[in-house]
C-alpha cells in the first residue's frame, strides 16, 4: 500500500531512505539524536520556548498549543509526571502514525526524550493500538536499541537525565485514542471518558499530571530543536507553520501518506501530490477529517490547510485523513457508514450521542431503502446539532460533522432519497 | 472564609462561592436548570446532558452540573440554542422510553416526566427504539424495570460508593449500555441486600419497591380477618412529606387517624416492641460482657445490614445480637400474645408494617419469621405506598385530627422514638444497660466522628468503673470499614449499631422521593427533638423491664 512519503529538504522527518528495518545508526547517520545531545546541557525550559516560537500545534485532531501543553505540565507542582504517546491511530482512513513508528521510531523516540526532558517526566508510555502488533514489536526493538545505546534509560547521554519508556497495547476502541479513555484504559478501567477539567496535564495518569501527545506531533519535536523555530516557521504559514500528514486515499491516481506543508490547497494535494483523479473521474466530493470530518463539494477545495482558513469553512483537518469520493460513490452511503461506525464505538455513556446517533442511523437507514419522509431529514438535522451541542466527549461532538456537513452540501440527496419513497409510494397504490 | 467570584448569568453579575458548579449557582439566584443524572449527594456524572448552557467563549455547551463557576465568566442558561438541544435530548430519551405515564409507578413524582412537561414536549418525532425486556421481579422487595431505565447512574453511584456492595453498575457499551448486575443477573442471583438506596434515588420508574398495597387491600376487604398495622418511628417524620409537608414534619398523630380511616382494626406502634429489642439487646450486651461472650455485640435490627453480613462477612455472625428486629418481634408478640388477649385465631390475623424500608419486605418472608406458626408479618408498605394507599383511599391529609395509637400495642415508653436515627437503637439499649448496672439515668452520650471515618461515631461511657467503647456505623460502605476493623481484631469496641441506610432508618430506601442528605438532617433534628423528651421517660424503661 504505502512505499513512500514525499519529502524534500524541507522534510520535518529524517528520513532519505526506505528501510524495511529502521536501525539506530542509520538515523543517527541522518542527524538523529544531536538535538536531545544539544538540548540536555541546556535548561529543559528552552525546549518549551522554542516550541512555542515555532507555533507547534497537536496533530491528533484539537490542534493544541503543544509548548503551552508542556509549560501546564512543568508548572505542576507535582513532581512525578509522564509523557504519553497516542498512538491508537482509530480514524479510519488514517496512517501516518503507523508509517512514523515503522520507519522512524527513533525521531518519535527522541522527540518523547526531549518531551520528558522539557516537563520533567522520567517515565513515558506509547499506547499503540493493538491491531498494530508488527509496529508495536518494531518499538520494542527501537527502545531496547536506543536504551543500549545510553539514549534511554539512566543518565541518559551521560547526563543527569533518565527516562524509560514502555509500550501500552491499546484497549482496542476508537474512543480510547480520546485522551481521558486512554487513561481510564491504561489504569485497568473501562475506557469511558472522564469528566474535563481536570485536564490530563493536571490530573493524568494515576493522578498525575501527564503530557498527553499524538505521535506526529512528538516527532516533529526534534527537527523543531535541531534546526530552529525560524527554519520551522519557514515552512507552512504564519498561521499554521510547518508540514502536515496527509492521508490520501479514495477515487485519487496515487494514493498514499504526503508530507505537506501548510497553505496548500486541498485541490493541490489531490491534483499535484494524489496525482489527480483514477481513470479520468471527477470529484464529487471530499470528506476531510477521517470519520469524524466533513463532507465538501468540490468548490470547497481551494480552501488552504491551515488551522484558521479551515476553522472559518467549517473544515476540520483532524488526524489528516483525505478521501475523495468520485461522481459514482453515494453521499448517503458514505455518511452510513460513518454512522454505523461512530453508533459501533459510541461508549454509550450520554444521551446525545448514544440515543442521537441511534436515531440518525434509523433515518439514513430508512432514507437508503426509500422509506423516510422529508420532515425525518430535518429531524436528523436536529439531532446532529444536539450532539455536536452537547455531548460529553470528542467523539459525540465529532461524530455529527459528516452529517451536517453532508447536508449542507448535498441535501439534494437526502431529499431526493424521499421523493423516491413518496414516488414508490404512489405507485404502490396504483398497482394495488 | 469563603472565597467569592463573580460571574454573570443571563447579562447579570452575581456573587457566588468559589468552587460551585454552575447549576448550584444559578440556583441560588432563582434560576432551576433542568437535570437528570445530577443528585446532590453524589459525584458528577454529567451524562444525560440535559443541564447544558452556553459559556462565552467555549464553542459547544457545556453541561453545569460538572463545570465550576470562574470569576468573569459569562453564562447564558436560555437560549434558543439551548432550548432546542433540551427539548431535542429529551425527545432522544422519550424515543427509547415507554411512555406508561398513566400507568407508572411514578406517575406523579417522576423527575423525567416533571421535565417533559416543564419544556412542553407534545411530540416524539423520532422512532420508537424501546425494547420490550422482562422485569426484575426475583425479589420480594424490589422491581427493576430495564424498560424504564435512562442510564443515568444515580442508582450504581449509591450502589458502589454509599453503600459499597457494588451491585448495580453500567455494562455494555452503544446502544446496548444497561445498567444491572453482573451477567445479566437477577437481583436475586446477587448478593444485593434489597436497601432500596437504588430505588430512593432513581429519577425515574426504573427500579422501585414491589408494590403490595393489593396484598393489604385484600386483607382489608376480608371481613374474616383482624387486620393489625404497626408503625415504624422514622415514618412518622417523613409520612407528610408525601402530602406535601417539609421534610421533618412530626405527624405520629395524623398518621393514626389516617390509618383507621383505611379501616385497619387496630393501629400499634413499632415502638412498643422496640422497646422489647430495646430490653432484649440491652440484657444480652450485660450478659456478654459479664460471661465473655461475643464481643463487639453488634446490632440486628436493620435486616439490609444482616443480609450485608450474611453475604458479606459471613464468619462474623456470632457478633450479631440474637434479638429479632421491632418489626419481627411486633409480628410475633400480635400473633401470640396479642392474639391470645383478644381471644383471636392466629391465623386470623392478618399483621401489616408501614416501614420506611424495602429489606422489610424480604426480613417478613425469611423462613425462621413464623413464631406463631404463621408468617409473623404478612405484609409491609413503604412510607411512599402509604402515601399511594391513603391517595387511593382518598384520605386527605392535611385535614386530619390527630389520634392516639391504639392499646396494648400501641404503648410503649417512647425510648424507641430515636431508633430511626443513626445512633438511636444503641443509645436506648446502652441506657437500659446503664440503668441495671448504675441505678442511675445516663448521662448525653458524647459522640465523636472516628478519625478518617466519617459516618462512623464512637463513645466511651463509664459503666461503675468499667469504660466501654461503643461505635454507630449508618450506611453499609461505613459498616464495612467497621467489620474490617472487627474481623482484623482491630475494634475494642463493646458494642456496635450498624444501620444499612445513610442517616439511619429516617434514610431508608422506602422513604418518600427526595431523600437527600439534607432532608436526612432534617429528619434526624426532629427525632432528637424528640428524644429530649424521649430521655425523662427513661427511667421508666428501667422499671418496665423490672414488670
Ligand atoms: C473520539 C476521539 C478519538 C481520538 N483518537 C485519537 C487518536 O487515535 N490518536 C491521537 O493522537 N489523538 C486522538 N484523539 C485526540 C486526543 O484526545 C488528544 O487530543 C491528542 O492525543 C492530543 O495530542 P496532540 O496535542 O499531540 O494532538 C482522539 C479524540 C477523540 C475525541
Ligand atoms: S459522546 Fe458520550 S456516548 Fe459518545 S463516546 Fe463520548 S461519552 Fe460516550
Ligand atoms: S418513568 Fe416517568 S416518564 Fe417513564 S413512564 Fe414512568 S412516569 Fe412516565
Ligand atoms: S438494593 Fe441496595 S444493594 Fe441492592 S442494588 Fe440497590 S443499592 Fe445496591
Ligand atoms: S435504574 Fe434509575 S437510577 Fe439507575 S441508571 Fe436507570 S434510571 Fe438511573
Ligand atoms: S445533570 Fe448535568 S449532565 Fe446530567
Amino acid at each position: 500500500m504505502l512505499t513512500a512519503l514525499h519529502h524534500n529538504n524541507d522534510s520535518v522527518f529524517r528520513l532519505s531512505l526506505f528501510q524495511e528495518f529502521p536501525t539506530l545508526m542509520h538515523y543517527q547517520s541522518f542527524g538523529g539524536y544531536e538535538a536531545l545531545k544539544q538540548a540536555l546541557t541546556g535548561n529543559p525550559v528552552n525546549i518549551i520556548e522554542t516550541l512555542a516560537a515555532a507555533g507547534l500545534r497537536g496533530r491528533g485532531g484539537a490542534a493544541f498549543p503543544t509548548g503551552l501543553k508542556m509549560q501546564m505540565v512543568r508548572n505542576n507542582a507535582e513532581p512525578v509526571r509522564y509523557v504519553i504517546c497516542n498512538a491508537d491511530e482509530g480514524e479510519p482512513g488514517t496512517f501516518k502514525d503507523r508509517f512514523i513508528m515503522s520507519h522512524i521510531p527513533f525521531q518519535l523516540l527522541e522527540g518523547m526524550t526531549l518531551a520528558a526532558y522539557a516537563v520533567g517526566a522520567r517515565k513515558g508510555y506509547i499506547y499503540i493500538r493493538h491491531e498494530y502488533p508488527e509496529v508495536q514489536d518494531t518499538m520494542r526493538r527501537s527502545i531496547a536499541a536506543a536504551s543500549a545505546a545510553g539514549l534511554l534509560g539512566k543518565n541518559i547521554l551521560g547526563q543527569e537525565f533518565s527516562f524509560e519508556v514502555e509500550i501500552f497495547s491499546g484497549a482496542g476502541s476508537y474512543l480510547c485514542g480520546e485522551e481521558t479513555a486512554l487513561l481510564s484504559s491504561m489504569e485497568g478501567k473501562k475506557g469511558r471518558p472522564r469528566l474535563k477539567p481536570p485536564y490530563p496535564t493536571q490530573y493524568g495518569l494515576w493522578g498525575k499530571p501527564t503530557l498527553i501527545n499524538n505521535v506526529e506531533t512528538l516527532a516533529n519535536i526534534s527537527m523543531i530543536i535541531s534546526r530552529g523555530a525560524s527554519w520551522y516557521r519557514s515552512l507552512g504559514t504564519s498561521d499554521s507553520p510547518g508540514t502536515k500528514l496527509i492521508s490520501l486515499s479514495g477515487d485519487v491516481a496515487r494514493r498514499g501518506l504526503y508530507e505537506v506543508p501548510f497553505g496548500t490547497t486541498f485541490r493541490e494535494m489531490i491534483e499535484e501530490y494524489g496525482g489527480g483523479m483514477k481513470e479520468g473521474g471527477s470529484i464529487k466530493a471530499v470528506n476531510i477529517g477521517g470519520a469524524s470530518g466533513v463532507v465538501v463539494p468540490p468548490w470547497e477545495l481551494d480552501c488552504t490547510l491551515e488551522y484558521q482558513s479551515c476553522q472559518e469553512r467549517g473544515i476540520t483537518i483532524g488526524s489528516g485523513a483525505v478521501f475523495v469520493m468520485n461522481e459514482s460513490r453515494s453521499i448517503l452511503a458514505n455518511v452510513h457508514n460513518r454512522v454505523e461506525f461512530f453508533l459501533h464505538e459510541s461508549c454509550g455513556k450520554c444521551t446525545p450521542c448514544r440515543e442521537g446517533l441511534r436515531q440518525a442511523g434509523r433515518i439514513i437507514h430508512r432514507l437508503i431503502a426509500g422509506e423516510a419522509e422529508l420532515s425525518e431529514v430535518d429531524n436528523l438535522e436536529r439531532y446532529t446539532r444536539a450532539m455536536q451541542n452537547a455531548a460529553f466527549c470528542g467523539l459525540g461532538q465529532a461524530a455529527g460533522n459528516s452529517l451536517i456537513s453532508s447536508l449542507r452540501y448535498f441535501r439534494q440527496e437526502y431529499e431526493e432519497a424521499c421523493l423516491d419513497s413518496t414516488q414508490r409510494f404512489e405507485r404502490r397504490e396504483v398497482t394495488a | 472564609m469563603m472565597k467569592l467570584v463573580h460571574f454573570e448569568l443571563n447579562g447579570q453579575i452575581v456573587e457566588v462561592n468559589q468552587g460551585l458548579s454552575i447549576m448550584d449557582a444559578a440556583r441560588q439566584h432563582g434560576v432551576k436548570i433542568p437535570s437528570l443524572c445530577h443528585h446532590p449527594d453524589q459525584r458528577v456524572k454529567a451524562n444525560c446532558r440535559v443541564c447544558v448552557v452556553e459559556v462565552e467563549g467555549q464553542r459547544n455547551l457545556v453541561s453545569s452540573c460538572s463545570t465550576p463557576v470562574t470569576e468573569g465568566m459569562k453564562v447564558r442558561t436560555n437560549s434558543p440554542r439551548i432550548r432546542e438541544t433540551v427539548q431535542t435530548i429529551l425527545e432522544l430519551i422519550f424515543a427509547n422510553h415507554p411512555q406508561e405515564c398513566l400507568t407508572c409507578v411514578r406517575n406523579g413524582n417522576c423527575e423525567l416526566r416533571h421535565l417533559a412537561a416543564d419544556y412542553g414536549i407534545r411530540e416524539v418525532k423520532g422512532e420508537m427504539t424501546c425494547a420490550n425486556a422482562p422485569l426484575d421481579i426475583s425479589t420480594p422487595s424490589l422491581v427493576r424495570n430495564p424498560n424504564k431505565c435512562i442510564k443515568c447512574g444515580r442508582c450504581a453511584e449509591v450502589c458502589h460508593h454509599v453503600q459499597q456492595t457494588g451491585i448495580l453498575y453500567s455494562h455494555y457499551r452503544s446502544v446496548d449500555v444497561s445498567v444491572e448486575p453482573e451477567y445479566g443477573k437477577s437481583l436475586a442471583e446477587v448478593a444485593c441486600v434489597l436497601c432500596g438506596q437504588c430505588a430512593s434515588v432513581c429519577p425515574v420508574g426504573a427500579i422501585h419497591e414491589r408494590d403490595d398495597i393489593k396484598k393489604v387491600w385484600a386483607a382489608l376487604d376480608d371481613p374474616e380477618k383482624h387486620v393489625v398495622v404497626q408503625v415504624a418511628p422514622a415514618v412518622r417524620v417523613s409520612i407528610a412529606e408525601e402530602f406535601g409537608s417539609a421534610p421533618g414534619t412530626i405527624a405520629t398523630g395524623k398518621l393514626v387517624a389516617a390509618l383507621r380511616k383505611l379501616g385497619f382494626d387496630r393501629v400499634f406502634d413499632t415502638d412498643f416492641s422496640a422497646d422489647v429489642t430495646i430490653m432484649e439487646e440491652g440484657h444480652e450486651l450485660l450478659h456478654r460482657i459479664k460471661t465473655g461472650g461475643v464481643l463487639p455485640m453488634i446490632t440486628s435490627c436493620s435486616p439490609g445490614w444482616i443480609k450485608y453480613i450474611e453475604h458479606n462477612f459471613p464468619d462474623q455472625l456470632p457478633h450479631l445480637s440474637t434479638a429479632k428486629s421491632p418489626q419481627q418481634m411486633f409480628g410475633a408478640l400480635a400473633k401470640t400474645y396479642y392474639a391470645k388477649r383478644a381471644g383471636i385465631q392466629a391465623e386470623n390475623m392478618y399483621v401489616v408494617s408501614i416501614m420506611p424500608c424495602t429489606a422489610k419486605k424480604f426480613e417478613c418472608q425469611r423462613p425462621e419469621m413464623k413464631d406463631s406458626g404463621f408468617q409473623d408479618v404478612d405484609a409491609v408498605l413503604t412510607t411512599r405506598e402509604l402515601g399511594r394507599i391513603l391517595k387511593q383511599a382518598g384520605v386527605d391529609f392535611s385535614v386530619l385530627s390527630e389520634e392516639e395509637f391504639d392499646a396494648p400495642m400501641g404503648i410503649s415508653t417512647g425510648a424507641a422514638a430515636i431508633f430511626g436515627a443513626t445512633g438511636g437503637v444503641m443509645e436506648a439499649a446502652l441506657r437500659t444497660v446503664y440503668e441495671v448496672v448504675t441505678g442511675k439515668e445516663l448521662p448525653n452520650i458524647e459522640f465523636t466522628p472516628v478519625r478518617g471515618m466519617e459516618g462512623i461515631k464512637e463513645a466511651e461511657i463509664d459503666l461503675s468503673g468499667t469504660k466501654v467503647k461503643v461505635a454507630a456505623a449508618h450506611g453499609l460502605g461505613n459498616a464495612k470499614q467497621v467489620m474490617e476493623l472487627i474481623k482484623a481484631g482491630q475494634a475494642d469496641y463493646t458494642f456496635v449499631e450498624i444501620m444499612a441506610c445513610p442517616g439511619g432508618c429516617i434514610g431508608g430506601g422506602g422513604q418518600p422521593y427526595g431523600t437527600t442528605n439534607a432532608v436526612r438532617k432534617q429528619r434526624i433534628e426532629k427525632c432528637n427533638g424528640w428524644a429530649k423528651d424521649v430521655r425523662n421517660f427513661l427511667h421508666y424503661v428501667f422499671n418496665y423491664s423490672k414488670l
